[in-house]
Parts: C-alpha cells; sequence; structure tokens
C-alpha cells in the first residue's frame, strides 16, 4: 500500500519536474504571458487612467464589475454567517 | 476573561497603528501596493487584537453589530453608487472616464478608484470582524 503511494507520489513527481524544464524563464520578455495582453496593459494603463499601480488600474477600472461581484460575494459570506451562526436573533 | 496586564497595554498601544497602517494601504491602493480587500482585512486584524487582548464584549461595546450590519451594506453601497454615478454624463456603468470626461478634473479617475476601494475595505471590514465575533462567541455570560 505504502509502496503503491511512494511510486506514485515520484512518479508525479517525476513528470512534474520533467515539465518545468519546458516553463518560460523568470522575467522572460519572449514568454506567451508578458507577450500580448500583459504589454496592452502596460502600455495602455497611464493614458486611460492615470494612476501608476497597474493591478489596480485592472482590479477597479478594467475589471470594476468583477470587483463589484467579489465584494457582493464577501458581503453575502458575511451576512451566511450571521444567519447560520446567530440563529434566531436579531441582526 | 481578559489577559495579562502588558497584554493589554501593548495591544492597547498597538491597534491605531494597526489602523492606521490599514488606512494607509487602502488610501494608498491607486499608487503601490494595496487596495481594499488587504486594508480591510488589516483593520479587522486590529479588532481580532482587541478581542484577544480583551474579552468579547469589551469589543462588541464599541463596534456592536448594528454597526457591523450598517457598515457592510455601507461600502457595497459606496460601490454600487460611484457605479451608478457614471451612468450620469451617459457613460456605461462603472466607467469612471466619462465622470472625468464630463467634469473635466484631472486625475479624477484614480480618486474615484480610491473611493471605490475605501467601499471595499469598509465591507471586508465589516465581514471579517462580524465572522471573529460569531465564530469566538462561545455563548454564556453577557457575550
Amino acid at each position: 500500500m505504502n509502496i503503491k503511494a511512494l511510486f506514485a507520489v515520484l512518479f508525479i513527481g517525476i513528470i512534474l519536474f520533467w515539465a518545468v524544464e519546458d516553463m518560460p524563464a523568470f522575467g522572460d520578455p519572449e514568454a506567451p504571458a508578458t507577450q500580448y495582453t500583459g504589454e496592452l496593459y502596460v502600455r495602455s494603463v497611464l493614458p486611460d487612467i492615470g494612476i501608476e499601480n497597474i493591478v489596480t488600474a485592472i482590479l477597479a477600472s478594467y475589471r470594476g464589475f468583477d470587483t463589484l461581484g467579489e465584494v457582493v460575494v464577501i458581503f453575502t459570506a458575511g451576512i451566511s454567517v450571521v444567519l447560520l451562526l446567530r440563529r434566531g436573533e436579531r441582526l | 476573561m481578559k489577559e495579562n496586564v502588558v497584554i493589554r497595554t501593548i495591544s492597547r498601544f498597538l491597534v491605531p497603528f494597526i489602523q492606521v497602517y490599514a488606512l494607509y494601504v487602502i488610501v494608498h491602493g491607486a499608487l503601490g501596493a494595496g487596495g481594499g480587500f488587504q486594508g480591510g482585512v488589516v483593520f479587522a486584524a486590529s479588532f481580532i487584537l482587541m478581542i484577544i487582548a480583551f474579552d468579547l464584549p469589551y469589543v462588541r461595546q464599541r463596534f456592536n453589530y448594528k454597526w457591523i450590519v450598517i457598515c457592510s451594506v455601507l461600502g457595497v453601497t459606496i460601490y454600487a453608487t460611484i457605479g451608478l454615478l457614471c451612468l450620469i454624463p451617459s457613460g456605461n456603468y462603472l466607467e469612471y472616464g466619462a465622470i472625468e470626461a464630463a467634469l473635466g478634473i484631472p486625475h479624477l479617475h484614480g480618486y474615484l478608484i480610491d473611493a471605490v476601494e475605501v467601499g471595499i475595505g469598509i465591507t471586508v471590514m465589516a465581514a471579517m470582524t462580524s465572522i471573529i465575533y460569531d465564530i469566538s462567541n462561545k455563548g454564556g455570560e453577557s457575550s
């Protein structure tokens, strides 16, 4: 049983280490993740929005509706915990 | 159940600094690392420290359930209201650039993003504090 588990773990681990070689290097400008939309955002955040932080610009302005949904999810989670754990009391 | 006097004094000393740091993280969201989610969680951490050092009813006297509900609704309302304000100069929902173009104030887009982050921070702070209140409430005397 344990031998089989160890074998499975080693097998999957070797496959993962084998796949790491094909990953792009850290900070590689030729990597696919930095080539298309990433470069577009880096170029257009400052003229479009005028703030320096690209992450906040994407989070709050380009993906503003998504972030509104996240806030509503957190609000719903808080209300759900109140309804489940504080049963029968007034809010 | 109160903790040792050293713990109480040190945490009473630290809580304002944690809260000022949380406000800094929220307001600094448009310029550097930070944002509403992180700042709200840091602000809730100050209440968690108070609950650990003092007891739960002591903290609930200062920030009770009514204010938690008000704050958690208020944050979502700030966000949605700023989104709706963008409809007035015939922009899309949450299109802050329409307000900036209509009023002609420079950098207004960044300020609106800051206001939205404040709304996110208020909601996250209230939700986290509410969850902590409920899971640390053991029932029993006056809690």
